[in-house]
This record gives structure tokens, C-alpha cells and sequence, in this order.
């Protein structure tokens, strides 16, 4: 069954790690739908957020090439259920489609957007959620003249309570008995 | 040639000052390298200079294309069991390596492939012999860096020694930006014991041995593969204690030839696309098959959707990322096999599956009478492949190291030829690489010299690398080299005869004079064309002191039976 997945990689900071993670995923023929880069909990551990759609079997063999990766630290793969995630979305809209001021403040509430900035001739909107609702929110906002959108990727905890931590402590001891 | 004593690695006082070039080779020195396959230029030049002064204690050896270097070094790596090293310069010295990079990294080689790079100023602005060697390697390689400055070096160098040859063993390359070579640095060496990312092997799950012990012990017909992990992990007299207490029928992979001797009661042979038999078949029909060491590659496997479906599967893998890739796993047990297999041994009941064991027996009695026969005792006029290899392998009476390129002549040789020790197969086997034998055969001369090398090649690969007939000539490797020549790229002729419908397209070679060839490069050399001259022909092979090159005319069309077609089931493995 083909479903979205998230995968969390935690690595080390090195130059060029980005390119070794990718092409994992073109050799498989897995399109990666979006990803996000940023620390984590842990000091000097990166954390890459992927999203992709595809069945469970690839993502969990891709998940095992990722982390044979020298200079990654653990990787694992989720179904949407058991992450907490969002995205963040900006819209930036002409001011000369604003006429109808009242409706435009309204579909701005009610979808609880937020005005960033107000320009001459343009107003940045943000809003932060799952890709159907800033989608749905671009839907409407068309209709006033969307100049530009961008939308981030997705950013995700995992509901799962054993820590990155505990992990890297594991590895640990496995690497202990080497030496 | 100058005599410098130079101090050494460890031995030098504390943080010496020296070029970053220098600290290249007293980091080697320091892991105990003793011999680096390398090819000069521009962008290595400072760390060639250094090495004038260090030729006493590291011989490099001045290959004649820089995939020969490497090719060599992974010959040198499969016999010794040591890190292959390998020198090359920027750009195009660089991407020569890429073949072999490949190769050492689908076989799990470990090397060492140090590159020169331009200085770090011209990095990005394409340069004179600018590539981006560690993009472009990415793929190919265990783990890759580039080195900008003169004090990381000997922390490259360590890690990437621990790298190499940890866990699964790979190829690692080390770009060095030649302002980093020309650097000064206060060199002081610590090898690598620990990466905190990398975990090469983790603590063995003795419960999951403890699952596999009990799957075996009520075993009626198990059957087990031994893979190259065996001969890696140094596990080859720990497998015999398990088969041979349990009294399990097992075969090997072609990366698993020599972990085992060719002749042990138990064997059964290769397994794959052009194995035995027996093995083949009887995969089918084994109710418990224990993989040790090896990945399931499709020459192995043929039509995964038919492989072994009636038995349980227990796979002994150091590398988590093999269990359940090919192959679902039953028992996946993720551990060095040596470790494995000690605690398995232990768990086993002594037991004897004799009538099992003649079901083989029986089958190979089938092979014999159909393929065998035919090919080791030919009653027609041509000369066999088959034949050659038995009379060389009858020669060294198990005690060779064999070399084989890449197709009939290699699936032959490794069918007939007789092993009795260890790290005695050297052969390019996932990458399936032309030109990888001849300097190959080097480099297993250089990392075992007390042992008779044979390269057996064929008449197409062997002109994808021999140039390195100089590299063989200068050194005086008595390597002994067998071009089996059937004027014919033979495997993909054999495969157009079978489903092309002999449309022999592009695969018939007219050929140079193979002798002339050798003796230009100053290498005495034969040829064979009639069967009453094959054993002088053979004894001038082997009993020439320093290198020789035999050339057999053999049947121009013969083919290589058994063959599980591809996309076949194994237990539709053809005879004729
Ligand atoms: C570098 C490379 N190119 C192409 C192939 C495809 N290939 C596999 S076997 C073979 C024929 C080899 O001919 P030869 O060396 O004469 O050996 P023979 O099969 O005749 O014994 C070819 C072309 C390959 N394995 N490697
Ligand atoms: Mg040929």
C-alpha cells in the first residue's frame, strides 16, 4: 500500500552528507516530497526530515541503506499517525485585490492564518499546518491575486518516548565491545 | 636510489613538523602499510616527492593505468586480508579509479585510494584537472572526504584505515588539496578505534542464535551457503565445526570459493547461475537454509519468487541492511559470523543426515555423467577450458592462488579448480569487471609472494588491462598468466547462441599475437593449440621462476553448462 512515510535521520554535520542521503533515494526511484534540515535536542546532531510516498517494504530497506551510512547516527521511518508535524506556508498578496477588505480578514481568522507584514503594494500572510489546509487556504486566496507561495517541509516530532539520547547511549555500548 | 633513514610512524618523537605530503606516508606508515599501487601527477606531485625518501620503507609499485592500480590493491587486500592502498592524481587519475571503486565496494574490499586534488583556492573554479573526485565517488565508496588542510591529514588517514576495514570492509578515498600537501603540520599520529556515527558490528543476539540452534537441531534436510563473510571474518575453521557436527550438506557462493576446501566431504559446490547442480536444486528442497555471509545476489538466487520457498531462512550477516533485502529472513542473526558461529557450534546437536547428504551425491552423479565428463576429459578434437583448469589445478595440488576475469573462462575456472586454503580466490564478482584479473594477479603476487599466483583471463578482458604486462615486467611478480583464448567475447556469444538466436552480434574478435604481446613486455610466454602439448605447455607455466604468460587456443563456441537461465527459477537449472 503506497502511504506517505516521515524519515528522521539524525547525522553528523559534514559537508556533502546531504548528496550521500539523496541518492539513496533516486537509486530506489523514491521522490522525496519534501525536506527540511535543522539541529536537533542533541548538540552537534543533525536532524533531516523526509517525506515520501511509497510502500512500506522500500521505505524500510531505504531507512537501513540511510543508516549504514558512516556519518549517520540512526535513521527511522513513520507513518503520519505517529508523528505530530506541520508546515509553514507564506502567501503574498497584491493589496490592489483587497477591495473587499471585511472577507479578506475573515477567511485570514477563520482560517487561523496571520497577517505578517502590510506593504504598499502587497500583505504577507503566514500559516502553519498540514499541506491540505495551507493548500485549501492558497485555494482561496487566489481569487485576490496571489503574487508568490512557498510553502516549507515538513517539520515532525515523533510520539514515540524513547529519546535520541538513549539511542546514541545503545551504540555506545555496542561500539564498546569492540575496543 | 638514495638510503635516507628516515624515523617511522609511531616511532617518531612527538609531533614532528613536517609537509602535509610527508605525513601521507608516515600516517601509512604508521597503519603498516608496506606497498601502495599508485600512478603520478600534478596534483600528487609533493606526495611522490615525499615518498623518494621513504622508498626503502614503502614499495610503490608503478602501475600503468591507475585502474590497475586499484584492481591491484584489491588483489593484494583479498589475499592478505590487509587494507589495498592506492595513489592517484586529480582529474583524470582520479576518475580511472572509479571502476575499481565499484568493484571493491560490491565485493566489499577494504582500500585506501588516496587522491591529489587541486589547491583549495581553485576548488569550484574548474581547474586545470579540477573533477569533483568526491561527488563523483560518492556512490562507489564506503565513506569519502576531502582533506583542505595539512594538520587533518593523519585524523583522515586513521579514520578512513578504521573505515575500511571494519565491520563490512569498503573502499574509502581521501582527496588531498595539494596546498594541504604542501602545508606544514606538527605531525603526531593516533589510529582511529572509534566513529561515533558507525557502528561496524553490533553485540551478537544470543537468543537469535539460540532460535537458529533449535531451527537446525530438528532439521531433516538443512542445507548452508558459505558466503565471503567467512573468509572476512576468519570463521572458516568454526564453519567446519558446525557442519561437520550437525552434518549439514553446504555449498558456496563464487566470493565464497576457497573459505572451505574444494573437496570436504560435505561440499556440495557453487551455488549460482553457472554452479553445480546439486546445490541448485536441492536449494529448492532443503526444509532449513543457513546463509553465512553472503547477500543473495541474483546470480545466486535467480527468481526470487521461486528461491527456497519451502525452508526456513537463517542469515548470519554483519550488515543489518542485507537481512530481508533480497531474501525474507526467518532468523536473521546480524553479527560478525565468526562470533556467530562460535556460539552456534556450541548450540548444535551432533547429528548425521547421510541420506540427505546421497539425495546430492545423486544429482552430482548426474553432472558428471552430463557436463563434467565432457569438460575435464574431452573426446573431441578442440581443446576444453575445463581441461586446462584441471591440469594447472592438478599441478598445484591445491596450494594456488587463482585469479579469474570475467566470463566463461571465469565461471569454469571456478567450477574445476581446487582449493584447499583460505584467501586463495581472487575474482571480481558483483561488478563482474573485465580487466580486473591481470593486475589483480599483481597485487595477490605482492601480498603473497610465497604463493603461486595463476591468472586465468580471457582474450577480450585481457585486452582491457594489459599494459600492466610492464608493471608485471618492472617488478618481476612471477605472476602466471592463462589467456584462454576462443577468439569470442565466449559469454555473450554463449548467451546470443542460447536466447538471441545466434545472432552473434559484435562478439567474434580477430585477435593480436598474444605471444608477441608478452615477449614485447619481456615476458617469456607460450601457446597451446593441440591437446599433446597443454602439459609442457602447463609446466613451462609453472615452473618458469619469474612471471610467464601461457596461451590456450581452446573451442571457439563451447558453453558453460549448468546455466539457471536469468529470471529462472534455480531449480531450473539446464544441463544442456
Ligand atoms: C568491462 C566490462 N565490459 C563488458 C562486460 C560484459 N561481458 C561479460 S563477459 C564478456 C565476454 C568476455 O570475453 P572474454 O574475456 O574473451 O572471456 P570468455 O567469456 O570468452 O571466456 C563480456 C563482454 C563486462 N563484464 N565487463
Ligand atoms: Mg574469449
Amino acid at each position: 500500500m503506497i502511504r506517505k512515510y516521515t524519515i528522521s535521520i539524525f547525522t553528523e554535520n559534514f559537508i556533502g552528507l546531504l548528496n550521500r542521503i539523496t541518492i539513496i533515494f533516486t537509486r530506489r526511484h523514491i521522490n522525496i516530497e519534501s525536506l527540511t534540515v535543522s539541529e536537533s535536542e542533541v548538540k552537534g546532531v543533525h536532524r533531516y526530515t523526509f517525506v515520501v510516498k511509497s510502500e512500506e517494504e522500500k521505505v524500510k530497506k531505504l531507512v537501513k541503506q540511510i543508516e549504514k551510512l558512516v556519518d549517520v547516527l540512526k535513521a527511522f521511518y513513520y507513518t503520519n499517525e505517529e508523528t505530530v508535524f506541520q508546515e509553514i506556508a507564506l502567501y503574498k498578496v497584491s493589496t490592489a485585490g483587497l477591495k473587499e477588505g471585511r472577507n479578506f480578514e475573515r477567511l485570514i481568522r477563520e482560517h487561523h492564518a496571520r497577517m505578517l507584514t502590510v506593504e504598499a503594494e502587497f500583505v504577507v500572510i503566514e500559516k502553519t499546518g498540514h499541506k491540505e489546509e495551507t493548500q485549501e487556504l492558497l485555494r482561496q486566496l487566489q481569487p485576490f491575486g496571489v503574487l508568490e507561495f512557498a510553502r516549507s517541509g515538513r517539520v515532525a516530532v515523533t510520539k514515540p518516548m524513547k529519546r535520541l539520547s538513549s539511542y546514541l547511549k545503545e551504540m555506545e555500548e555496542d561500539q564498546l565491545q569492540l575496543t | 636510489m638514495q638510503t635516507l633513514t628516515k624515523p617511522v610512524g609511531l616511532e617518531l618523537e612527538q609531533a614532528q613538523m613536517m609537509t602535509g605530503a610527508e605525513a601521507v606516508i608516515q600516517s601509512l606508515l604508521a597503519e603498516g602499510v608496506d606497498t601502495v599501487f599508485g600512478y603520478p601527477g600534478g596534483a600528487i606531485m609533493p606526495v611522490y616527492d615525499a615518498l623518494y625518501d621513504y622508498q626503502h620503507f614503502l614499495n610503490h609499485v608503478l602501475v600503468r593505468h591507475e585502474q590497475g592500480g586499484i584492481h591491484a590493491a584489491q588483489g593484494y587486500a583479498r589475499v592478505s586480508g590487509k587494507v589495498g592502498v592506492c595513489f592517484a592524481t586529480s582529474g583524470p587519475g582520479a576518475t580511472n579509479l572509479i571502476t575499481g571503486l565499484a568493484d571493491a565496494m560490491i565485493d566489499s574490499n577494504p582500500l585506501v585510494c588516496i587522491t591529489g586534488q587541486v589547491a583549495s583556492h581553485l576548488l569550484g573554479t574548474d581547474a586545470f584537472q579540477e573533477t569533483d573526485v568526491v561527488g563523483v565517488s560518492m556512490p562507489v565508496t564506503k565513506w569519502n572526504c576531502q582533506v583542505t588542510k595539512a594538520e587533518d591529514i593523519p585524523a583522515a588517514i586513521a579514520k578512513a584505515f578504521f573505515i575500511a576495514r571494519s565491520g563490512r570492509p569498503g573502499p574509502v578515498l581521501i582527496d588531498i588539496t595539494k596546498d594541504a600537501q604542501f602545508g606544514k603540520l606538527a605531525f603526531h599520529y593516533e589510529p582511529c578505534q572509534l566513529v561515533r556515527s558507525y557502528v561496524p558490528k553490533v553485540k551478537l543476539d544470543l537468543e537469535q542464535v539460540q532460535r537458529a540452534a533449535e531451527l537446525i537441531n530438528n532439521a531433516k534436510k538443512p542445507f548452508l551457503l558459505v558466503g565471503q563473510g567467512v573468509i572476512i571474518s576468519q570463521a572458516e575453521r568454526e564453519l567446519l565445526q558446525l557442519v561437520e557436527k550437525a552434518g549439514i550438506p553446504f555449498a558456496w557462493t563464487l566470493m565464497g570459493l576457497s573459505a572451505v576446501p574444494t573437496d570436504h566431504e560435505l561440499g556440495m559446490g557453487m551455488l549460482g547461475m553457472h554452479g553445480n547442480y546439486a546445490p541448485n536444486v536441492k536449494t529448492n528442497e532443503c526444509d532449513i537454509l543457513i546463509a553465512v555471509g553472503m547477500r543473495f545476489d541474483d546470480r545466486v538466487t535467480g527468481d526470487v519468487s521461486k528461491y527456497a520457498k519451502q525452508a526456513k531462512v537463517i542469515h548470519i550477516e554483519i550488515d543489518p541492511a542485507e537481512i530481508d533485502k533480497n531474501i525474507k529472513a526467518d532468523v536473521p542473526v546480524v553479527a560478525d559470523a565468526k562470533e556467530a558461529l562460535q556460539a552456534l557450534v556450541e548450540m548444535v546437536h551432533p547429528n548425521d543426515h547421510s541420506a540427505w547428504v546421497n539425495e546430492f551425491h545423486e544429482k552430482r552423479a548426474i553432472e558428471v555423467e552430463k557436463v563434467i565428463t565432457q569438460d575435464l576429459f574431452p573426446q573431441k578434437e578442440g581443446l576444453t577450458m575445463g581441461e586446462v583448469i584441471r591440469r594447472v589445478s592438478d599441478h598445484l595440488n591445491g596450494d594456488g592462488i587463482l585469479v579469474t576475469d570475467v566470463g566463461q573462462h571465469q565461471m569454469v575456472a571456478s567450477r574445476y579448480f581446487q582449493f584447499k586454503k583460505s584467501r586463495s580466490n581472487v575474482t571480481s564478482g558483483g561488478l563482474g569487471t573485465m580487466g580486473f584479473a591481470l593486475p589483480a594477479a599483481l597485487g595477490a603476487k605482492l601480498g603473497s609472494p610465497d604463493r603461486e599466483v595463476v591468472a586465468v583471463i580471457g582474450d577480450g578482458g585481457f585486452q582491457m588491462t594489459l599494459q600492466e604486462l610492464a608493471t608485471i615486467f618492472q617488478t618481476q611478480a612471477a605472476v602466471k598468466i592463462i589467456i584462454l583464448n576462443n577468439n569470442f567475447l565466449g559469454m555473450v556469444r554463449q548467451w546470443q547462441q542460447l536466447f538471441f538466436e545466434k545472432r552473434y552480434s559484435f562478439t567474434e574478435m580477430t585477435n593480436p599475437d598474444f605471444i608477441k604481446i608478452s615477449e614485447a613486455y619481456g615476458i617469456p610466454a607460450t601457446k597451446v593449440t593441440l591437446r599433446e602439448d597443454l602439459d609442457k605447455g602447463v609446466e613451462a607455466l609453472l615452473s618458469s621462476d619469474g612471471p610467464f604468460l601461457l596461451e590456450v587456443v581452446v573451442e571457439k563456441e563451447d558453453n558453460v553448462f549448468p546455466m539457471v537461465p536469468s529470471g529462472a527459477s534455480v531449480s531450473d537449472i539446464r544441463l544442456e
